[in-house]
């Protein structure tokens, strides 16, 4: 009888994860933390509590059952245990790497109120990882029920509402305007935090489904949504579009050579390789001293991207300070490490023409926190006579985004003031069988939130074309049938089903 | 656990619309440097409208690059492209898509379609690279009964092209050369002149080509608040809205060409700051057109001229603009 595992004999230290030396990996694009080894994993697993009523599976966004996962991996059941993660989540090495586990699962573990919390997304990864390496997939028994379900946008949104409807056994079309499918995970998170390798093999696993990715197609331009539906045959359509339109300021001087968009300078690099120039064709033009202006996810990228690809200096402008923050906690630690400048409590208010039409610096001003705005956080304030000149070569915008206006100038989906679409409980939108979700929906947010948003839509597409959603067909039953009838693995699910008219 | 592994993942292989495979079906040299590419795209050719463009991708290494759709046919599922050869990827698509060969990536139509609303008299004025993308203009007008004027302008009688073509259209056409070797001497706005000093009634102008020309067109019809509409043509990347690399200013405002244009009121677009902005990547251009010249130089010491290869460029020794 194992005794019960409490705060005090469970191993006290979270297990590090190896990282590439920061001064090393600032000149290459391998990626940053290495990952967890069997030994650290299984140490890892040690440290959870076993919680009855478990306060992560609440914190996470899909309610991965991650006691259930964990106690798999201490049985060493990994196939198991990537069974527990896979039914709730289809991406696990992707969301391992990227979700802000700080702010959800992580952040509510017991562990930490007195230690550091289990490090859930580790263990997520290396199970995700896993299961690419041996290639292993829930694929249910699928019967094709006849139904057309087209996608428009791969990001994490469409590939989670693809697979579903897939398993569901439905013929899914998946089109997407770039050449490689993906969305920002593709274009704008960078390899050395998601490798392409990991994309890769979650968009494989999509077409081993059966989902066809058709890129190059520019949904509303190539055909529209309602001609999708009305002569195209699709019985139902999830827009995952995503909210890709980079914001500016309004201030002078935003369109001198030299500040760019980070959503620009991440797609030159990602997407069309532009580090690789002129191996590649896509030009970059990057500064000496560059200033990304905003301190969440995409600055970090941004800023470490360019330091990548030989920046000399890389300062963060950011008018609230470090608490406020929305980027992952690791990245910020990461990019400070790297040697990423921050100028905290500062704004911009002009940048400054260096007389040809290019970027030498820009003017800008100290803040300080104020009173509590709207979203809770402490709003900043111009500190006054405060001003002064900060030199670049390169300013970067990484403000955030608002929506793509494609699909709202070319359908009548009903948007709100935003442009955002707007939808109902189910994710359906304001024509019959169309359903959005993701940033197009929330406006800019994260890789599981618009994954959790693909899932829930194809759950309410299939309730709207009156699919029996399958979502438990999947998981082997060994308790109820002894995993097996007639002898044979219900796993191997070889049987036909029989439809008795 | 080391993930070795990711490095035995392969890209998946690209899937590419059954049927569509981007196919150049059809080619013609206008001249050394101005050539025509006829894709084969059924779905584009019935989408496409005036004023709309696509983004190819030549190959996989390739950049995207944005170009106007100067004729589609939705009954023979023909898209065509007039090109002019200024830099590595041109210079290379000149070289390389000859008839069967196949594009990397092109996706389109893009932009919003130019506005065909209900003028009676219209002239539509093209000049360099911006002859044949007013053509879907000239005809678009001509079908809505307006009365059509063509403007076009090129360096010398042997550019001209597609005379027929638009003759077809207007009910004028006036070409401009700069040695007056075909139609008029003198530069588009002088053809523009022409046919405003004949009719007082024009409507509305359409002018396309390097933005020096859009901008003389704009200050041609400016005293006379001759409604002039320009197609602007900013570096781009995506063409979906989703980088600002496109962003023009307009009146003072922001915009991005590929989602908020790329047609815009000449009399309002501020063509300095789009000057600027198409000097972005100079250096970079530079380096990569000189890099391709050299390789097709080292091609040719051992292979002989490529077969159709009119032979590239340097960069900067701009084709013909009438402006
Ligand atoms: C640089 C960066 C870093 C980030 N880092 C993190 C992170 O660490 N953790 C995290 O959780 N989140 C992060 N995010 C946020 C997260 O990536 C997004 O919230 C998420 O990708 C949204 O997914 P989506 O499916 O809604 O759309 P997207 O991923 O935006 O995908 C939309 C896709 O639709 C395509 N598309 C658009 N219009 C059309 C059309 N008309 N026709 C066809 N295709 C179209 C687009 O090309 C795109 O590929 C980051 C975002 C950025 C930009
Ligand atoms: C909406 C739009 C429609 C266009 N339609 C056509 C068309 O129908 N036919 C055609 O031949 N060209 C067209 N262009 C221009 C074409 O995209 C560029 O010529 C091309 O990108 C040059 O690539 P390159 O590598 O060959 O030359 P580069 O080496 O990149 O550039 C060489 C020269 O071309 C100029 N240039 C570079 N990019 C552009 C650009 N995007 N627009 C204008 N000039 C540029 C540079 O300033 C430089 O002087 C269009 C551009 C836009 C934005
Ligand atoms: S998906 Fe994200 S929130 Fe959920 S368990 Fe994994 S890392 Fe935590
Ligand atoms: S080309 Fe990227 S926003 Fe227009």
């Amino acid at each position: 009888m194992k005794t019960k595992k409490t705060i005090r004999n469970i191993p006290q230290e979270r297990t590090p994860i190896g990282v590439q030396d920061p001064k090393e990996r600032a000149g290459n694009f391998d990626e940053v933390a290495l990952g967890y080894g069997l030994e650290d994993t299984l140490n890892e697993s040690e440290r959870c509590l076993m919680c009855p009523s478990a306060a992560c599976i609440a914190g996470c966004p899909v309610g991965i059952d991650i006691p259930g996962f964990i106690q798999k991996m201490i049985d060493r059941d990994f196939r198991g245990a990537y069974d527990i993660v896979s039914e709730s989540n289809l991406l696990p090495a992707i969301c391992g790497r990227v979700c802000p586990q700080e702010d959800q699962c992580e952040g509510v573990c017991p562990v930490g109120d007195t230690l550091e919390p289990v490090a859930i997304g580790r263990l997520e990864r290396w199970i995700g990882d896993l299961a690419i390496e041996k290639k292993w997939e829930n694929t249910p028994y699928r019967e094709a029920n006849g139904f057309k379900i087209g996608i428009v946008g791969s990001g994490p949104g469409g590939m989670a509402c693809a697979a579903d409807m897939a398993k569901a056994g439905c013929d899914v079309t998946v089109y997407e305007a770039f050449q490689k499918p993906g969305g920002v995970l593709r274009y704008g998170i960078p390899e050395f935090r998601l490798p392409d390798a990991v994309i890769n093999a979650e968009v494989e696993s999509l077409a081993r489904l059966g989902v066809r990715i058709e890129c190059d197609t520019l949904v509303g331009r190539l055909f529209t949504i309602e001609q999708m539906l009305d002569e195209m045959g699709f019985d139902a359509v999830f827009v995952g579009t995503g909210a890709g339109s980079p914001r500016f300021m309004g201030i002078p001087g935003e369109s001198l050579n030299g500040v760019v968009s980070a959503n620009e300078l991440l797609t030159r690099c990602n997407l069309m390789h532009a580090g690789e120039f002129p191996d590649y064709d896509t030009p970059l033009h990057l500064g000496k001293r560059v200033a990304v202006i905003g301190a969440g996810n995409t600055a970090m990228d941004a800023m470490r991207v360019s330091l990548r690809l030989g920046a000399e200096q890389v300062f963060c402008v950011y008018r609230r300070t470090k608490a406020e923050s929305p980027a992952r906690v690791e990245e910020i630690g990461h990019a400070e490490e790297e040697g990423i400048d921050f100028q905290w409590l500062t704004a911009p208010v002009e940048i400054l023409d260096d007389g040809e039409g290019n970027v030498r610096g820009m003017r800008c001003v100290r803040m300080e926190l104020g009173e509590p705005d709207d979203s809770g956080r402490r709003r900043p304030v111009p500190i006054e006579g405060s001003e002064y000149e900060f030199e670049a070569d390169m300013v970067v915008y990484a403000i955030g985004t608002t929506a793509n206006p494609i699909i709202g100038q070319t359908c009548k989906l009903k948007l709100n003031q935003w442009g955002y679409i707007e939808v109902d409980d189910d994710l359906a939108t304001s024509m019959a069988g169309v359903f959005a979700g993701g940033d197009i929906v929330t406006g800019g947010s994260t890789v599981i939130l618009a994954m959790g948003a693909g899932r829930k839509a194809a759950r309410s597409m299939k309730a709207y074309l009156g699919i029996r959603d399958t979502d438990v067909i999947y998981l082997p039953e060994p308790e109820r049938s002894k995993g097996r009838l007639f002898g044979i693995e219900v796993e191997e699910k070889n049987f036909s089903r029989l439809r008795i008219a | 656990m080391s993930h070795d592994f990711l490095h035995e993942v392969a890209e998946p292989a690209r899937q590419v619309r059954e049927g569509s495979r981007f196919e150049v079906v059809g080619r013609e040299d206008f001249s050394e440097s101005t050539f025509l590419l006829r894709i084969h795209y059924p779905l584009l050719a019935k989408a496409a409208k005036p004023g709309q463009f696509v983004i190819v991708m030549s190959q996989e290494h390739g950049e995207r690059i944005p170009l106007t759709i100067a004729d589609f046919d939705p009954d023979s599922g023909i898209v065509t492209l007039v090109i002019q050869a200024v830099g590595k990827t041109t210079m290379e698509m000149q070289q390389n898509c000859q008839v069967g060969a196949e594009l990397f990536s092109l996706v389109g139509p893009m932009g919003v379609p130019s506005h065909i609303g209900d003028a009676a008299k219209v002239i539509c004025v093209g000049g360099g690279l911006g002859v044949a993308p007013v053509f879907p203009h000239a005809r678009a007008f001509k079908q809505n009964g307006a009365y059509v004027i063509g403007v076009v302008g090129f360096r010398t009688r042997q550019l001209v092209f597609w005379e027929d073509k638009f003759r077809n259209y207007c009910d004028e056409f006036i070409i401009c050369t700069d040695d007056g070797s075909a139609g008029i001497k003198g530069l588009v706005t002088d053809g523009i002149k022409v046919a405003m000093d004949k009719h007082p009634d024009i409507d509305e102008v359409i002018a396309i080509g390097p933005p020096v020309m859009m901008r003389a067109c704009a200050e041609t019809t400016r005293p006379h608040k001759l409604k002039t509409t320009v197609s602007l043509n900013p570096v781009m990347v995506d063409g979906t809205g989703m980088c600002g690399g496109c962003r023009v200013k307009v009146g003072e405002k922001m915009m991005f060409a590929c989602v908020d244009g790329p047609d815009f009121d000449g009399h309002q677009v501020d063509f300095d700051d789009l000057a600027n902005r198409l000097r972005r990547f100079s250096e970079e251009e530079k380096i990569a057109a000189e890099r391709w010249s050299k390789s097709c130089r080292a091609v040719k010491a051992t292979h002989g001229p490529h077969p159709g290869e009119t032979g590239p460029r340097p960069q900067g020794e701009g084709e013909p603009t009438a402006g």
